[in-house]
This record gives C-alpha cells, sequence and structure tokens, in this order.
C-alpha cells in the first residue's frame, strides 16, 4: 500500500512536471524574441549604474541603441575612455577620444558669506526650500539641502561645513545627474579645459547682490576689463558671463575683483582624498 | 448568484491582502507608484485567474482520483512556476514596455503567497470549475484594488510630514491596518 501511495506520487509529480516543461519548451520557441547579441555584450560592458548622463534611460536602454550603432562608442559619460575602447571593439568602429566633464557649483555663498532672511523649518530638501524662496537673502544662491549630492551615485559630491556641495574633481565622471537635481540651475558641467569660473548666479543689482553675500558677483566689470581678449567676459544681466569659446583660460582677469568671485583654477584642487582629510583635521 | 456571491466575498470582504494578509510583499515593496501598482496587480490578476484554472483540474483529477491529495503543495507550486514563466515570456514577447516596468516583480509573482493560497483555498471551500476561477479573478481583483489603493495613499504620504520613527515600512503596515479595518465594514455585506 505505502510502495504504492510512494509510486503513484513520484509518477504524478514527475508527469506534471515534464508536461509543464513540454509546454514551457513549447512556449519558449514560439515567445522567443530575436535580440541583437551584441545587446547582452554591451550591456556587460556599460557600468550599469543607470546613471542617465549618456541621455538614454539607463545602461539598458543605452545597449540596445548601441547595438542599432545609433550612437557613438564614446557616448557612455560614466566609463570614460576604457569604456568607449571595449565598446568600440565590440561594435567594430573606431573610438573617438572621450572628453570627460566636471560639474561645477556656480555659487560660493555659505553659511558664512551669505546672509540669511529667514529660518526654514520644512522638508529639508532643495526643491521644497525653493518653493518657499529659500531662507538666503540671495534668490539665487545655493540652497544647501545637498539634493546634488543625494543625486551623485559615484561618490564625488559631499556638503562643506560651510553649508555648500562640493564636486571631487578626481571622482567626478560627468554625468550631470547633480546639474539635473539643482532646482536653481546652480550646478553646470565643463569639459575639463574650463579651468575660469565666476562663482556666482545672482542677477541682483550690485548693491543688493554685495549686502546680502559677500562673494556675490556685483557686476563691476574690472574682470571684463581685464580681459586680455575683447568679448571673453561680458556683463548680463547684473553677472559676468564668460564666453569659453574666446576667453582665454588663464587668471589675467581675477585679480582685481572685489568680492573674489571670479576665480581660476581652484575645482582640481578638491579632491576625494583631500576634503575627507580636511573634515578630520577640523572635527 | 453563487458565482457573485463568490466574487464580491473574495474581491472585498475577504480581500486576500487585508483580511488574510497574504501578499505582502508585493504589496508593500510595489506600492510607491499608481502606475507601477496597477500593473503588477493586472499582472497578478492573471497569474491567479490562470492559477485557478490550471490547479483545480490538476487537484481534481490527478491528486483526488488517485488518493494523494497530500501533494498539493508541490504540484501547486509547480503549477504556478510554469505558469508565471509563461507569462513573463508572454509579457517581454508582447509587451517590452511593460516588461521593464514590472522588473524583477514579475518573477516573484512565483512566490506570492497569495497566489498558492487561492488555490490552497480554492480546495478546502470544494468549488467546482467555474466558481474556482471566478474565486481566482476576484482574488485578483481584490489585490488590485487593495495595491492601488495603497499606492495612491503613498503618493500623497511622500507630502505628509511624518514622525521620522514612522516614516517608510513602519507608517505602510500601519496604513495597511487602518485599511483592513475599514474593509472590515464590508462584513455586513453578505450573511452568513
Amino acid at each position: 500500500m505505502l510502495a504504492r501511495m510512494i509510486i503513484i506520487s513520484v509518477v504524478s509529480m514527475g508527469g506534471i512536471g515534464a508536461v509543464l516543461a513540454l509546454f514551457l519548451v513549447f512556449a519558449d520557441k514560439k515567445f522567443k524574441v530575436d535580440e541583437d547579441p551584441r545587446i547582452e555584450a554591451i550591456a556587460g560592458i556599460l557600468p550599469g549604474s543607470n546613471c542617465g548622463g549618456c541621455g538614454y534611460p539607463g545602461c539598458r536602454a543605452l545597449a540596445e541603441i548601441l547595438a542599432k550603432g545609433e550612437a557613438p562608442p564614446n557616448v557612455c559619460v560614466a566609463g570614460g575612455n576604457a569604456v568607449a575602447l571595449k565598446l568600440a571593439e565590440v561594435m567594430g568602429v573606431e573610438a573617438l577620444d572621450h572628453k570627460r566633464n566636471v560639474a561645477v557649483v556656480l555659487c560660493k555663498g555659505g553659511h558664512a558669506e551669505a546672509e540669511r532672511r529667514a529660518i526654514y523649518k520644512g522638508e529639508m530638501t532643495c526643491t521644497a526650500s525653493n518653493i518657499t524662496g529659500g531662507d538666503k537673502s540671495c534668490a539665487y544662491g545655493c540652497l544647501g539641502y545637498g539634493e546634488c549630492v543625494d543625486a551623485c551615485k559615484y561618490d564625488a559630491m559631499a556638503m562643506d561645513s560651510n553649508g555648500l556641495p562640493v564636486v571631487f574633481y578626481d571622482k567626478c565622471i560627468g554625468c550631470g545627474a547633480c546639474a539635473k537635481a539643482c532646482p536653481r540651475s546652480i550646478i553646470e558641467m565643463h569639459t575639463e579645459s574650463h579651468k575660469l569660473f565666476v562663482y556666482c548666479r545672482s542677477r541682483d543689482k550690485g548693491a543688493y547682490a554685495k549686502k546680502v553675500c559677500s562673494v556675490a558677483c556685483i557686476a563691476c566689470g574690472l574682470c571684463v576689463k581685464d580681459c586680455s581678449v575683447s568679448d571673453g567676459i561680458a556683463l548680463k544681466n547684473n553677472l559676468a558671463v564668460i564666453d569659453y569659446a574666446v576667453a582665454p583660460q588663464n587668471d589675467e582677469s581675477t585679480k582685481r575683483c572685489p568680492t573674489k568671485c571670479i576665480l581660476f583654477g581652484i575645482e582640481e584642487q578638491v579632491t576625494r582624498k583631500g576634503f575627507y582629510g580636511s573634515v578630520k583635521k577640523t572635527a | 448568484m453563487k458565482l457573485i456571491l463568490i466574487f464580491i466575498s473574495a474581491s472585498l470582504i475577504n480581500n486576500f491582502v487585508l483580511t488574510y494578509f497574504l501578499g505582502i510583499c508585493p504589496f508593500v515593496g510595489v506600492s510607491n507608484k499608481t502606475e507601477n501598482a496597477l500593473n503588477m496587480g493586472l499582472a497578478t490578476t492573471f497569474v491567479m485567474t490562470l492559477t485557478a484554472a490550471v490547479t483545480w483540474p490538476i487537484y481534481t483529477y490527478i491528486l483526488v482520483r488517485y488518493n494523494v491529495p497530500f501533494l498539493e503543495y508541490v504540484a501547486f507550486i509547480i503549477a504556478i512556476a510554469a505558469l508565471v514563466q509563461l507569462v513573463e515570456m508572454y509579457i517581454r514577447k508582447s509587451s517590452p514596455a511593460l516588461y521593464r516596468a514590472l522588473g524583477i516583480y514579475l518573477p516573484l509573482i512565483t512566490t506570492n503567497c497569495a497566489v498558492l493560497g487561492l488555490a490552497l483555498f480554492m480546495v478546502l471551500r470544494d468549488y467546482n470549475y467555474i466558481e474556482s476561477i471566478v474565486f481566482g479573478f476576484a482574488t485578483g481583483v481584490g489585490f488590485t484594488l487593495a495595491i492601488l489603493m495603497m499606492s495612491g495613499i503613498r503618493e500623497e504620504l511622500e507630502f505628509a510630514d511624518i514622525p521620522k520613527p514612522f516614516q517608510g515600512i513602519s507608517i505602510t503596515l500601519v496604513i495597511a491596518g487602518m485599511m483592513a479595518l475599514a474593509f472590515m465594514g464590508f462584513a455586513g455585506l453578505i450573511r452568513g
């Protein structure tokens, strides 16, 4: 009796399993999705962090676009040269030189420099704070709640003790996620050859800008005069704007700035190691 | 008439999620966006209906007939796993966008206890074939309803001022409890 039950159990379970397996084999043939085998290969090369820096929704979507040949192999900003070379190999095309972009935070008005007009007690995100106009008197400055840092998937940003985000020059891969996250568009993406920046976005009139922030651009025009190329720097809406197509990348125009908001070559000085080293010392 | 009773009973009064607390994993996991919640609900409803349709004959014509009903767990799990595989293949072929949106939760329907619970309840209550299919479908509808309501509430919660210890999963479970209490109000709908 027991033996009979065991046999029935084994046969019936095996039978059900076999029938369903056959059914699945058949279904697999029928519903087979023909995929370009290169998609898998390309997806394996891509970093897989889905940062969106390439402009496509995730690495998988980019792999499909790449397999169709609709994007150049250096499209992945996160992977850099190494990935571009491997992708070019898989796709059988020549790799183009990969130019790295770096995020630049164009505001230096932290706790010490910028005046506060109110105490903000709402949700601690930049987007929410921006709806109320922020707690700083300057309506253009960094809100300081670190949405850009949260957006960074590469540990390339942090908030410093002055309440401003810093970008680690050695870690930033230029995906642009932080620039998209900033509700005030303070973060811009620049190629490594750009070294001269106006660290202010305030379009307020000089007198007011100076009153609420000690490092604001007051549109005095000294940098415009000192720039050796005409139209290299221009004043637009009470703000000095650098034309990177013509402006020479040196420190000639920074020397007479009264608020020191135009600076040259400070971006590459911030590294991850250096930043956390310095935090330890002060703490 | 009995079919209508089964439908209302399984989808509202004895809602699997809110009365038996089955299928809590996707209920909490996929309920942060209404769109995903709806898709998950629809996929689960489809799998549940098919499960009822497939497991009933297996139980009646194989397990009961050869007097081995104790194998129901194994047999049902095999059948459910195969069905989910089939649904996955079909969705992948017919709608790659939906396939990507559901992501990992599609294969996870396999281990959704609500699906297995449905098959076991169906056997326990001696439903016939048509009743089983209606029961499976109604359970899926109930699941969709619960997960959809939860996702709607959670979208509103994003902007609510929740005390820190309650944030995330804790407030979700508290709300699930309150929804369960509210669903008890349906109990008066059918006598007995």
